[in-house]
C-alpha cells in the first residue's frame, strides 16, 4: 500500500517540502528502469547454485582492530589499577 | 501437510514450488534497490539459496513472503556496500538526457554520484521510499526496523544529498 499524497492546499512541514523537492530532483537524475520484470525462469540457476560446494567463510579481522586490542591489553597490563574502575563503569 | 510445512521439513518439491511462486516478487524488489537486472537475477537466486539453507528456522505459520523479502533486502544492502561507486546511467537513458542543458546534466551527474555515495542503509530507504514510492510500513518490514526509523533515515539521506548538492553548487 502506498502512502497517500497530501492534497495540494494542505499545509506541509519544511521537512516534507524538502522531501518532495529531493524526490523530484532524484526522479530527474535517476529515471525508472525500462525493464523491471523478470524475463526468464531462474530455477535452472538455482539448481546450479545448489550444486556448488559450500564456501567456508574466513573471518578477517582488520589490522586496526588488532592494534586497538593490543593497546587496550598493554594499558591493562601496565595500569592494573584501572581494571576495578572499568568494571565499575560497565 | 501444507507447502510451508513441507519446505520447513526440507522437501525439495516444496522449495521448487515456492521458488516458482515468489521468484518474480523477489526479483522485482531487488531490482528496485540495486537497479541492475543481471545483479538482481543473481541476488534473487542467492536469496532463495539462503532461504533454503535456513529452512529449518522458518515457522510454518509465519509470513514466508516477508521472511524472504528481508533476506533479499539484506543481500541487496550487502551488494550496495561492496559497490559504492557511481556506475553511470544505461546508454538509452543517458541519450534521453542529452537534450537537457549542460548545467542540468552536470547537476544530475552530481546528484547521482551523491546518491551512490550514500551509506547503504540510508540509500536503500531513499531508493525505495523516494524513487519507488514504497510505503514506510513496507520498507520497515523489509528492513526489520520501525516505520519511524524509516522516516528518520529518509530525512537523513535527503539532508546528506542536499549538502552534497550545495557543495557542488559552490564548486561545480
Amino acid at each position: 500500500m502506498k502512502d497517500p499524497l497530501p492534497p495540494a492546499k494542505q499545509r506541509t512541514t519544511p521537512e516534507e517540502d524538502e522531501l518532495a523537492s529531493m524526490r523530484k530532483k532524484l526522479r530527474g537524475a535517476l529515471p525508472a528502469l525500462a525493464q523491471p520484470e523478470l524475463r526468464r525462469d531462474l530455477w535452472p540457476d538455482m539448481l546450479r547454485r545448489m550444486e556448488q560446494p559450500a564456501v567456508h567463510v574466513v573471518w578477517r579481522v582488520p589490522w586496526f582492530d588488532w592494534a586497538l586490542l593490543a593497546v587496550a591489553g598493554a594499558v591493562l597490563v601496565f595500569f592494573p589499577a584501572l581494571i576495578p574502575a572499568l568494571l565499575y563503569h560497565l | 501437510m501444507d507447502l510451508l510445512q513441507r519446505f520447513a521439513a526440507g522437501d525439495m518439491d516444496a522449495f521448487e514450488s515456492l521458488f516458482r511462486q515468489y521468484q518474480r516478487d523477489v526479483y522485482r524488489w531487488i531490482v528496485r534497490v540495486v537497479r541492475e537486472t543481471a545483479v538482481a537475477e543473481d541476488l534473487t537466486v542467492e536469496a532463495f539459496w539462503r532461504a533454503h539453507k535456513a529452512h529449518a528456522r522458518l515457522r510454518p505459520d509465519g509470513n514466508f513472503a516477508a521472511w524472504l523479502r528481508r533476506i533479499a533486502t539484506n543481500l541487496a544492502i550487502d551488494h550496495l556496500r561492496k559497490r559504492r561507486e557511481y556506475a553511470g546511467l544505461p546508454e538509452e537513458l543517458a541519450a534521453e538526457q542529452k537534450l537537457d542543458s549542460a548545467e542540468q546534466q552536470e547537476m544530475r551527474v552530481a546528484l547521482r554520484k551523491a546518491f551512490a555515495e550514500l551509506p547503504p542503509r540510508l540509500r536503500v530507504v531513499a531508493q525505495l521510499g523516494l524513487l519507488e514510492e514504497q510505503s514506510h510500513a513496507e520498507i520497515a518490514e523489509a528492513l526489520g526496523i520501525s516505520p519511524g526509523a524509516v522516516k528518520l533515515r529518509m530525512f537523513r539521506a535527503v539532508r546528506l544529498l542536499r549538502k552534497q548538492l550545495e557543495r557542488w553548487e559552490k564548486h561545480p
